[in-house]
């Protein structure tokens, strides 16, 4: 159906909708097909939570101290390695 | 406690060049958390992560002596972290590597496979919980590893199009083609994943 080919074509957009830097007649094209078309709509909103998830999960992946410090030792840097800064 | 007194301040790069001991250090200090990071998300596995952190830093103290000021410091170990965690890669699962050499899958079958599933309305605690970011990392991991580069830099590190395309020496157009099919994959996972929940939590 054509409503199924135009969605095809605007997957290859949604990234850099997501990421809002879609040209302005892009991004019109694909929130008028957005008005209309529930499952585009999920794929964009399922996307966007996606890299919201991954975004949030980012600030947990700090270094361990105790990795931090064997890496001080081995660069021969000890003496820098004992001090947590904040 | 002196060790700590500038280490707001930009590295001094001439002193790098030089083998100051104290900028040495603070480059540690500033970028040793990224290099884990991508480490880690590039392998899963906080052994493995450590030996590349190692490897990344060593080679960065032998290499700044060369450093070309055309990237940032950033820009320049995310790049070596991720060259040596191709490199880990390579030697631990050769198999692997020679799987991402096929050829890219015709893209309509990528978007015919599109999974319709509306899981944002879950629970917030559903995406915190700890089994699903094990199985975030799992699905991470999973992606082909240049599919995989490219969403660590972009999507985890933060940087920029042009900054990937910079760290991985590749054109601004292919980040992007990487970007949107590492994006799609790990919606599609994580909607069977949540998908699967939401089933489940509507039955507790």
């Amino acid at each position: 159906m054509n409503k199924v080919h135009h969605c095809k074509e605007l997957v290859s957009s949604l990234s850099d909708y997501v990421d809002g830097s879609l040209s302005e007649e892009l991004c019109l094209e694909l929130e008028k097909h957005l008005l209309d078309c529930e499952n585009c709509t999920v794929v964009v909103n399922t996307l966007k939570k996606t890299i919201d998830i991954v975004q949030e999960q980012k600030t947990q992946d700090k270094i361990p101290s105790d990795v931090k410090q064997r890496l001080f030792y081995r660069l021969n840097l000890a003496e820098f390695g004992k001090e947590e800064t904040p | 406690m002196s060790e700590e007194q500038n280490f707001d301040e930009p590295l001094n790069i001439e002193a790098l060049k030089t083998g100051d001991r104290h900028e040495l250090a603070k480059m540690v200090e500033l970028y040793s958390d990224q290099v884990y990071r991508v480490a880690l998300k590039m392998l899963n596995n906080p052994s493995d992560a450590e030996d590349v952190l190692q490897e990344t830093f060593i080679k960065a103290m032998r290499a700044i002596k060369n450093f070309q000021e055309r990237s940032t410091i950033s820009t320049w170990l995310y790049r070596i972290a991720v060259n040596e965690s191709l490199m880990f890669l390579r030697k631990q699962k050769p198999e692997a590597v020679v799987i991402e050499e096929e050829p890219q899958n015709n893209e309509d079958q990528d978007y015919s496979a599109i999974q319709v599933v509306d899981w944002c309305c879950l629970p917030e605690k559903e995406f915190l919980s700890s089994e699903s970011r094990a199985h975030l990392n799992e699905a991470i991991q999973n992606l082909p590893a240049k599919f995989r580069s490219v969403f660590i830099l972009r999507d985890i590190e933060g940087l920029s199009i042009r900054e990937t395309a910079e760290a991985l020496n590749l054109t601004e157009t292919n980040v992007k083609t990487r970007l949107l099919r590492a994006r799609m994959r790990l919606r599609e996972d994580l909607t069977q994943y949540y998908g699967e929940r939401m089933a489940e939590v509507k039955n507790e």
